[in-house]
């Protein structure tokens, strides 16, 4: 069982992105769940959403969850919010921060000696798609650090995911995924 | 004629969007609804499939929960094939229509994405909404996971619209666990799922002028006993009926269904009751223990009303200790799993232990470590042979420990 954990702030895509993940790993036979914590918060308030992935059917439904994988989508979340909640030994962080590595830990010190990789990927995602939604570039550096599908078959499938919208924005997000996945360290 | 629509053998949705497939499928003529979280989905994806041309019928804005189920009974007794969805306070809100509709005998299907029930306000997930419904003569369907809400608001149509059956159908699902949490689930083609529901068989329809018939009569001491006593035996007789679409469904797609769904009960010493999602969570645990060697095992109502008393006391006739879970708040008594199991197993040769559990308020997380604390209390029990707790304790409540009524009780 794979568990991944997202911090972001309602409006930044982490549901869209927990759920476009779910269903391009769906592809590839796995069993896999994606769900948030909803309550009355609005655009802009921290939130989190979860990922499990299984090769048999999921039927834990518990919230409680020490993630494989933390991913933050906003920089300042990495301060604010409780990101190694239900922290393993195992357990990998990849910040979306326009910081370098050593000035989060400067800033959050309770990171040290923590599997931490770093992205920009706000940058990336005005950059490219035009708008600050850092979902489609943590998934290119998801994908670069996990190692879990190759980056081409990644990308193909997120094509169909994205199938509703333009030529133009698929095209986008697929350059997003790209540069994250190119950038990420 | 509805457009059809390009669905994989294995989509990954939540139990919203997997039920409003269902509905599509079942290509329903009516659908009056007004929105209300955790079942906004549903309706803004219906809407929406109605103005894209995947359905024929149509979606109906109004004012109102009350008004949303009044529209139903209209558009139901008028002969058309009739849906919509709330939760909480929506269902509250109504709740006196849906004793019209059960006693017109008009089989509209509720897709209810259960929620707690304010005060304090809380658009999370419990039964509270479940168990305002239960008295209202509506079949009660229960779903534990996304790929059973699609199957079961298939089942509702051809279960509730049978000429012999004439009730409505509550399908439920844990508002936000199920009905928001996206997961596998494998779709039926269209053509198949329609064909499975088939067309409705319309009766006493009051558009029909050759056969001038009236919905809402009034009855006093002289009929009214007989009409509910009519209701109550039809909703009984229903259980029969459901086997036989659990069964064709199964056999028409491999999924099967059963009016009490279990798991390892046949040789447990030890099983908890409870409904829903948590099922599935209590699976997990009944494994866990088992590899220890314990042997433990869980049981669910697949159909609420009618109540499956007799599957429960032949599953729980060996059994020794027994928890009752219930996800409502109980008010001043015991729960009603408690109540009901009671109920089902006073009259067995044994009875086994019996105690029950609030949990799961507005949300409140149902965690692996929880539901592993309740087999540990049973196995007290067990050791002890008689309860070594109050009968009735709030699981996972933060504070001092809550426990009520005397052993005897």
């Amino acid at each position: 069982m794979l568990e991944i954990r997202w911090h972001s702030r309602a409006g930044q895509g982490a549901v869209t992105g927990a759920k476009g993940f779910a269903e391009v790993v769906s592809h590839t036979g796995k069993e896999v769940q994606a769900f948030a914590f909803y309550g009355s918060a609005k655009r802009g308030a921290a939130m989190t959403a979860y990922n499990r992935v299984d090769d048999k059917q999921i039927i834990n439904n518990e919230k409680y969850m020490e993630p494989d994988y933390v991913l933050v989508l906003d920089p300042a979340l990495v301060m604010s919010d409780s990101i190694i909640l239900n922290h393993k030994e195992s357990t990998t962080y990849i910040l979306g921060t326009n910081l370098t590595r050593d000035e989060v830990l400067e800033e959050a010190p309770f990171l040290k000696g923590k599997r931490i990789h770093t992205v920009d990927c706000m940058k990336i995602s005005l950059n490219t798609i035009g708008r600050a939604i850092p979902n489609t570039p943590m998934l290119g550096a998801f994908m670069k650090v996990s190692q879990m599908l190759p980056i081409e078959e990644f990308k193909e499938d997120m094509k169909l995911s994205l199938k509703k919208f333009p030529q133009k924005i698929i095209d986008a997000n697929m350059d997003a995924i790209s540069q994250a996945y190119g950038e990420v360290s | 004629m509805a457009k059809k629509y390009d669905l994989q053998e294995v989509e990954v949705l939540d139990g919203n969007v997997a039920m409003t497939h269902a509905l599509r499928q079942a290509q329903v003529d009516v659908l009056p609804a007004y929105p209300i979280t955790p079942s906004t989905k549903i309706v803004e994806l219906f809407s929406q499939f109605c103005a894209d041309g995947y359905v024929d019928g149509e979606f109906i804005r109004v004012e109102s929960e009350h008004a949303a189920m009044s529209a139903c009974v209209g558009a139901s007794a008028a002969g058309a094939r009739v849906a919509t969805a709330t939760a909480s306070q929506g269902l509250a809100f109504m709740i006196e229509v849906l004793y019209q509709a059960s006693g017109m005998r008009l089989p509209i299907v509720l897709c209810l994405s259960n929620r707690a029930l304010a005060a304090p306000l809380n658009v999370n997930g419990d039964h509270s909404d479940m168990y305002l419904a239960r008295d209202a003569g509506w079949i009660q369907l229960c779903s534990f996971e996304a790929q059973h809400s699609y199957d079961l608001a298939l089942m509702a149509f051809r279960i509730g619209e049978h000429v012999d059956v004439r009730l409505p159908v509550v399908v439920n699902q844990d508002g936000f666990i199920t009905s928001h949490t996206a997961e596998n689930v494998h779709m039926i083609p269209d053509e198949k799922a329609t064909a499975f529901v088939g067309e409705l068989e319309v009766v006493n329809s009051l558009l029909d002028n050759t056969k001038p018939i009236t919905y809402g009569v009034q009855t006093e001491e002289n009929w009214h006993f007989e009409h509910k006593a009519r209701q109550h035996n039809d909703l009984l007789e229903s259980k029969s009926h459901i086997k036989k679409v659990f069964e064709e469904f199964n056999e028409k797609f491999g999924r099967e269904y059963k009016i009490v769904e279990q798991h390892k009960v046949d040789d447990a010493d030890m099983v908890i009751v409870c409904i829903g999602s948590t099922f599935n969570t209590s699976s997990l645990v009944v494994d866990n223990f088992r590899e220890k060697g314990i042997k433990v095992g869980v049981i669910a109502p697949r159909v609420l009303r009618p109540f499956p008393y007799e599957e429960f006391a032949e599953a729980l006739k060996d059994t020794k200790v027994v928890a009752c879970l219930d996800r409502s708040s109980p008010n001043g008594a015991v729960g009603m799993l408690y109540n009901e199991i009671s109920g089902a197993l006073i009259n067995n040769e044994k009875t086994p232990i019996i105690s029950n559990y609030i949990y799961g308020l507005g949300g409140r997380d149902v965690t692996i470590e929880l539901l592993s604390s309740v087999f540990n209390d049973l196995t007290e029990n067990l050791k002890a042979g008689k309860l070594t707790h109050k009968v009735q304790q709030m699981l996972g409540l933060r504070g001092p420990k809550c426990e009520y009524f005397g052993e005897k009780g």
